[in-house]
C-alpha cells in the first residue's frame, strides 16, 4: 500500500486556480459595457447557435467567457433560479445581486471541492436599473468571488490588456455606437500590440436597453442593425442608434437561434 | 416544469391535496371569452365581470393575458385556479425560450395548455373547472389561430371563430351571423366586442360595458407583429360606438334571411 504524496493546501489551491485561469485565458475575449440606455455585450463567436451571452431574466443579462458546457450548465441553472424566484415572489423580486450570490456559492464550493476540477469560466451578470445610476454589472472569476464592477468589464482571454484599455477610454453617457465601437476597438487589439480586423459576421452583439417597451429589456443585435450601428461608428456621426424593435420582428432573443444544435455542445469555443 | 416539480411540488397547480369537502365551494367566476380571426391575425377578447353565485365578484377582473410574444389565453372558470394556471403556463413558455433559444411552436404551445388543463381535472369535478381559449399567430404557417379546450383537457381547433364561458352560446351565435372570413382587423375587433355585448345582453353573469365607470371589455389582437393590448381609449371607442347603433337597434345588426 502506497502512502499519499503530500501537498499543502495552498500549493494545491494555487495548482487550481492555474488551471482555471489558464483554460478561461484560451477563450476569446468578451468586453460588457455600460452606455446611455443600459448595457451592451460584446464579444467575438464564430459560432451563430452556441451564444456567450443570453437573457436570464427581465433585466439580467448574462455572459460567460471559457468551457461552454460548464457555463452553459451555470446558465441554465441561473434561468432556472430566476423563473422560480420570479414565479413564487414576484418578478422584482428577482435581482442580479441574488443571482451572482448564487453563482458565487456554486463556483466557490466547486473551486474548492477535491473532488471535481475547478470549472474553467468567468462570469459576468449584470442588471440594467430603469436609469443608469441603477445599473449593476458583477464579473465573477472561477474561485467564486464576487467583484462588483462599474462601467466597462472584459473576462477571458486578454483580458487584463482589455480592462485597462476600456477603463482609459470608457466614460458615462456613450451612445450605443460609441460603446460599439469602443468595445470592438478592444477586443481586436492583439497581445503583443498590434491589431487585427474582426469582421462583423464573428461579432455577437446583445443590448439590455431600459428604454425598451416590453418587460423583457434583452435583445440581441444581428444582421443589418449590427450592421448600421457599425456603419455609422464608421461615418463618425451617430444621430440614431436606439435598437428599434420595429427593425427585426424577432424582438425577442429567440429567433435567431432556431438553428441551434443540442448535440454540439460539447464545443469549446477557443 | 420539471425542475419545478422535483423542487416544489406543491406549487404546481396539480398537486395539491384536497380537504373532504360537501357541497360546492363558492369562488369567483370567470365569464365569457370569445376569439375570432381575420387574415393577418387573431383578436381575443372578455368581458370583465366575476361572479360568485349570484353576486358579482368584480367589476373590472382582466381574463385576458398574454402568453407569450405571439399568444394569449382566455379564461373562463374559477377565477383563482385559471389567473394561477396562466402564470404557470406564461412562465413555462418563457423558460422554455430561455433555455432552448427558440420558441415552442404554437402546436406545441396548446398542447402544453391542454395537459395543464387536464391536471386540474379532479378539481373540475368538484366544481372547480377552468376552461380557457388558447390564440396565437402562427409564425410557421402566417395565419392566425384558436384552440378552446374542454375540462378534460380535450383541444380543438377552431375555424375562424370561437367563445369559452357561461356567455359562450349568446355570444358563438352572434359571431356566427356577422361572422365573415376576409374581416379587416378593425371589424374582427367590433365582431367580438358585438359578440360579447350579445352575450351580456342574455346571460347575467356576464358583464356588458360600464359606461358610467369607463369598465370595457380587455380586447387584444395578435398579428406577425406580436401581441397588442388595446388601450381604455380604443377600447371604449369601439364599444361607445356599437353603444350608440344599439340605442336605435337593441338587438345589434341585422343579417340577412337568406
Amino acid at each position: 500500500m502506497s502512502t499519499p504524496f503530500y501537498v499543502s493546501p495552498q500549493q494545491a489551491m494555487a495548482d487550481r486556480a492555474e488551471y482555471a485561469r489558464k483554460g478561461i485565458a484560451r477563450g476569446r475575449s468578451l468586453v460588457v459595457l455600460q452606455y446611455a440606455d443600459g448595457i451592451v455585450f460584446v464579444g467575438e463567436n464564430p459560432s451563430r447557435a452556441l451564444h456567450k451571452f443570453s437573457e436570464i431574466y427581465d433585466r439580467i443579462g448574462f455572459a460567460a467567457a471559457g468551457k461552454y458546457n460548464e457555463y452553459e450548465n451555470l446558465r441554465i441553472g441561473g434561468v432556472r433560479y430566476a423563473d422560480l424566484r420570479g414565479y413564487t415572489y414576484d418578478r422584482d423580486d428577482v435581482t442580479a445581486r441574488g443571482l451572482a450570490n448564487v453563482y458565487a456559492q456554486t463556483l466557490g464550493t466547486i473551486f474548492s471541492s477535491a473532488a471535481e476540477k475547478p470549472y474553467e469560466v468567468e462570469l459576468v451578470v449584470a442588471e440594467v436599473g430603469s436609469a443608469a445610476e441603477g445599473d449593476q454589472i458583477y464579473r465573477l472569476p472561477h474561485d467564486g468571488s464576487i467583484v462588483d464592477e462599474h462601467g466597462s468589464v472584459a473576462v477571458g482571454g486578454n483580458s487584463e490588456q482589455i480592462s485597462s484599455f476600456l477603463d482609459q477610454r470608457h466614460r458615462d453617457g456613450m451612445t450605443l455606437a460609441e460603446a460599439l465601437k469602443l468595445a470592438v476597438q478592444a477586443l481586436s487589439r492583439e497581445p503583443g500590440g498590434g491589431e487585427r480586423e474582426i469582421p462583423a459576421e464573428r461579432l455577437e452583439v446583445a443590448v439590455l436597453d431600459r428604454t425598451r417597451p416590453q418587460q423583457r429589456k434583452f435583445k440581441r443585435i444581428v444582421g443589418r442593425q449590427l450592421a448600421r450601428l457599425l456603419d455609422t461608428e464608421a461615418a463618425g456621426s451617430t444621430p440614431t442608434d436606439a435598437p428599434s424593435d420595429t427593425e427585426d420582428t424577432d424582438s425577442t432573443d429567440s429567433a435567431n437561434s432556431t438553428d441551434s444544435t443540442p448535440g454540439s455542445t460539447e464545443e469549446t469555443d477557443k | 416544469m420539471d425542475f419545478l416539480s422535483d423542487q416544489s411540488p406543491e406549487m404546481l397547480p396539480g398537486n395539491r391535496s384536497l380537504p373532504p369537502l360537501q357541497g360546492a365551494i363558492e369562488a369567483p367566476h370567470g365569464t365569457t371569452i370569445v376569439s375570432a380571426s381575420f387574415p393577418g391575425g387573431v383578436v381575443l377578447a372578455g368581458d370583465r365581470r366575476a361572479t360568485m353565485g349570484n353576486m358579482i365578484a368584480s367589476r373590472d377582473m382582466q381574463k385576458v393575458f398574454p402568453a407569450d410574444e405571439y399568444s394569449a389565453v382566455g379564461i373562463a372558470g374559477t377565477a383563482g385556479l385559471a389567473v394561477e394556471m396562466v402564470k404557470l403556463f406564461q412562465l413555462e413558455l418563457e423558460h422554455f425560450e430561455k433555455v432552448e433559444g427558440a420558441q415552442l411552436s404554437l402546436e406545441g404551445k396548446a398542447n402544453r395548455l391542454s395537459t395543464m388543463i387536464r391536471s386540474n381535472l379532479a378539481m373540475a369535478m368538484q366544481g372547480l373547472a377552468v376552461v380557457p381559449l388558447f390564440a396565437g399567430y402562427d409564425v410557421d404557417r402566417e395565419k392566425g389561430r384558436i384552440f378552446s379546450y374542454d375540462v378534460t383537457g380535450g383541444r380543438t381547433e377552431e375555424s375562424g371563430y370561437a367563445a369559452t364561458g357561461s356567455g359562450s352560446i349568446f355570444a358563438r351565435n352572434a359571431m356566427k351571423k356577422l361572422y365573415r372570413e376576409d374581416l379587416t382587423e378593425q371589424q374582427a375587433l367590433t365582431l367580438v366586442v358585438q359578440a360579447l355585448y350579445d352575450a351580456a345582453d342574455d346571460d347575467s353573469a356576464t358583464g356588458g360595458p360600464d359606461v358610467a365607470r369607463r369598465i370595457y371589455p380587455i380586447v387584444t389582437v395578435i398579428t406577425d407583429e406580436g401581441f397588442r393590448r388595446l388601450n381604455d381609449q380604443e377600447s371604449s371607442e369601439i364599444a361607445r360606438s356599437i353603444l350608440e347603433r344599439r340605442l336605435e337597434q337593441p338587438d345589434g345588426p341585422r343579417a340577412a334571411l337568406l
